[in-house]
């Protein structure tokens, strides 16, 4: 219902903005909270000031509502100007069958390859050789957001890393607080186990896992471990009722709740909170052990437009989404990281901090959007999903099921 | 020569046919030939976008051998049955209630079929919330005193379909008993009265006699219902997400997520094709008693 409500909104955008000169741009997004929304007028003011004219299309209701809309748009031959995606291989179709423009040419006259740091941000939007889309900010997964207070009334101290936590979840619990929350959406318990993966069993493992599809290395002793840790990730988390991952920060953030492993979009909750790191909550990158972050993200594909004019401002957009200044204006408000390693963040705070230096020690490993399809990532949040929410299944069972989709993973 | 011919049965009403033909062309073009294609696709192992590379039965194996489909099967032959007989059994006894000639029918008939002037998704928000432990059913007993009460559906894997099944009858029910009363209302009252002369109880008369003579109506409400059945998504995802875990999961469901989610027309092309078969299962022995039956007689 939402998405067709979206859909028909989206076309009068669409009727709107072919009614005007060549020279406006439409450009959907599913940016639409206020933090996001703040981020995007910040591309869209720098993009005007090149005389073009940024015309909005947001589309309410997160990524998997708004991408199929974008998708049937693209095919439907009634192309925007350009369309945000995760980093990735989400419109992987889409540029085979030709329907993406080919930004190579740009990419090279303005030294991409060399700014764009880490490198796989670039890589993802590569298919034979050429450049299809524009990354835009990093964002990692690996994030373990932990109530200061909530320890202190269960008279333990703040833990520094995974073990901790899980050694100090029965005092919280004798507290009457819930160790773990996790909302119950499928992607962010995936996300949960896949922290666990990246921070306890190492980058190697993951790559072998979630790059190289190997279900031996899935089935063996090293993800063995994980699925133990997982294990005791959902007995901390079973008291946990709610489905949003904001509703489930916010557990946090009213000390109901000892922590949360969540992205670094959770910052931006804290934020508005009015809490303070360090004081009020306490980030571990990596959940205090590991030495990798994930880099997935956003980036921008141009769809293929007859219009030279408007093909003209393709190419100032994508200059503008990449220039230094709009980078950090962008990013500080979106609360994630600029893909350029050559900008000042001095504004970033002590969490940021912590995960910009594990970045710039080489740790990053590529996202799950960047390594599998959605289809199979959406085969392990629905495993996930049941693991979390089923006692009576065991880990081993769980990891004998992951093998199996991760034999046949695309 | 004979002069007298038979009329071609082809050109009787010929501006009847020619005005049909539109909606004949929309119904073979639109229907029979989407689901041909619908059913030729999912024999391809498409992604994104539809591409004619054929995988043979692939897409079934692996749909056979998805767990969240078993289970999307399993809670809708569980909601189906349950749906079934409930909406109609309900559905009767409250027509027949209302049919004893008490006062205030009208405003009773009004109350009960309220429910059906709300789409499923608002439905589903509101059992969402009359469900929720902390706001709803659970908390309002415990706030009279009962402690130990637990009333969760929403949140055990083992009931929720069950959860989700109350708030489908809530809705329908009352849609059911309007054709129910319709349909008692067109029994001819001699009927009663011969019923009533013979001495026959109320509830024979109801079981023996009229039901069977309602048989149109409840064709109707039958097949009102199934739709209904197959077609449930909005009132899922509004209530759970198919949650906790996959516990909720149905077909229709199953299809879309596959389809927009996954970006996997063909697995979703084939959980539709298993859709489609499953209710022509249903359908075609029905049509062949209904419609082949009479001809015999007839």
């Amino acid at each position: 219902m939402t998405s067709i409500k979206a859909f028909l909104t989206a076309t009068t955008v669409l009727a709107a903005a072919t009614a005007v000169q060549a020279a406006d741009l439409e450009v959907t997004h599913w940016w639409t909270s206020g933090g996001e929304a703040a981020a995007v007028a910040e591309f869209a003011k720098a993009f005007d000031a090149t005389g073009n004219k940024w015309v909005d299309g947001a589309i309410a209701g997160g990524g998997n509502t708004a991408r199929p809309i974008m998708i049937s748009r693209i095919t439907g031959g009634d192309p925007m100007g350009a369309t945000q995606f995760n980093h990735g291989r989400q419109a992987e179709e889409l540029v085979e069958a030709g329907l993406m423009r080919d930004l190579t040419d740009l990419a090279e006259q303005e030294g991409w390859r060399d700014i764009v740091k880490p490198a796989s941000l670039l890589e993802s939007c590569t298919l034979d050789g050429k450049i299809y889309c524009v990354p835009v900010n990093i964002h990692s997964w690996e994030w373990l957001w932990l109530s200061n207070k909530a320890f202190e009334d269960a008279g333990v101290p703040v833990p520094q890393n995974w073990d901790e936590f899980v050694a100090a979840a029965p005092a919280l619990e004798k507290a009457g607080k819930v160790p773990l929350a996790v909302g119950g959406q499928p992607w962010q318990i995936h996300g949960v186990f896949r922290v666990l993966l990246i921070s306890l069993a190492g980058a190697d493992i993951y790559q072998k896992v979630y790059g190289e599809k190997d279900a031996e290395v899935a089935a063996g002793p090293e993800v063995a471990k994980i699925f133990k840790a997982a294990d005791d990730a959902r007995k901390m988390a079973a008291k946990s009722n709610v489905q949003d991952w904001n509703q489930a920060t916010n557990l946090v953030i009213t000390d109901q709740a000892g922590g949360q492993i969540m992205g670094d979009w959770a910052q931006g909750e804290f934020q508005v909170a009015g809490e303070v790191a360090g004081q009020d909550y306490t980030c571990l990158p990596a959940l205090g052990v590991g030495q990798a972050l994930e880099t997935g993200g956003d980036a921008f594909y141009f769809p293929l437009l007859d219009d030279p004019e408007q093909a003209k401002a393709q190419e100032d957009l994508a200059r503008v989404m990449l220039d230094p200044k709009v980078q950090v204006a962008f990013n500080l408000k979106k609360g994630s990281v600029p893909i350029r390693g050559d900008v000042d963040v001095n504004a970033a705070n002590d969490c940021m901090k912590k995960g910009l230096t594990l970045l710039a020690e080489g740790q990053a490993v590529p996202s799950q959007e960047q390594l599998m399809s959605q289809d199979s990532i959406n085969q392990i949040n629905d495993l996930m999903a049941e693991f979390f929410s089923t006692p009576s299944m065991t880990a081993e069972e769980a990891q004998e099921r992951f093998a199996d989709i991760v034999g046949s993973a695309t | 020569m004979p002069q007298q011919r038979r009329p071609n049965q082809l050109f009787r009403n010929l501006h009847a046919k020619v005005a049909a033909i539109p909606m004949i062309l929309t119904a073979t073009i639109v229907f029979v030939g989407g689901t041909l294609w619908t059913v030729l696709y999912s024999f391809t192992s498409s992604g994104l976008l539809p591409r004619l590379n054929f995988v043979g039965l692939a897409q079934y194996e692996r749909l056979w051998s998805t767990r969240r489909w078993l289970v999307s099967v399993e809670n809708l032959a569980i909601f189906g049955v349950g749906k079934m007989v409930f909406a109609l059994v309900i559905g009767f006894v409250l027509a027949a209630l209302l049919d004893q000639k008490i006062r205030f029918e009208n405003t009773f008939r009004t109350i009960l079929l309220y429910p059906f002037a709300l789409s499923f998704i608002v439905t589903g928000l509101v059992w969402q919330w009359i469900l929720n432990p902390d706001f709803g059913v659970q908390s309002v007993v415990r706030g009279l005193g009962w402690e130990s009460f637990s009333f969760d559906p929403l949140y055990n894997p083992d009931i929720v379909i069950y959860g989700i099944l109350i708030a489908a009858l809530w809705q329908t029910t009352g849609l059911v008993m309007c054709l129910m009363l319709a349909g008692l209302r067109g029994i001819d009252e001699d009927i009663w009265k011969a019923a009533r002369v013979d001495g026959i109880p109320m509830w024979k008369t109801y079981l023996f006699i009229v039901i069977p003579m309602m048989r149109p109506v409840l064709i109707t409400a039958l097949v009102i219902i199934a739709t209904a059945i197959v077609k449930v998504y909005d009132l899922v995802v509004a209530q759970t997400s198919g949650g906790p875990g996959i516990a909720s999961e149905v077909p229709a469901k199953y299809v879309y997520d596959m389809m927009f989610s996954s970006q996997n027309l063909g697995q979703g092309f084939a959980a539709s094709t298993m859709m489609l078969l499953s209710v022509l299962i249903v359908v075609i022995p029905w049509a062949y008693l209904e419609f082949g039956g009479r001809k015999r007689h007839g």
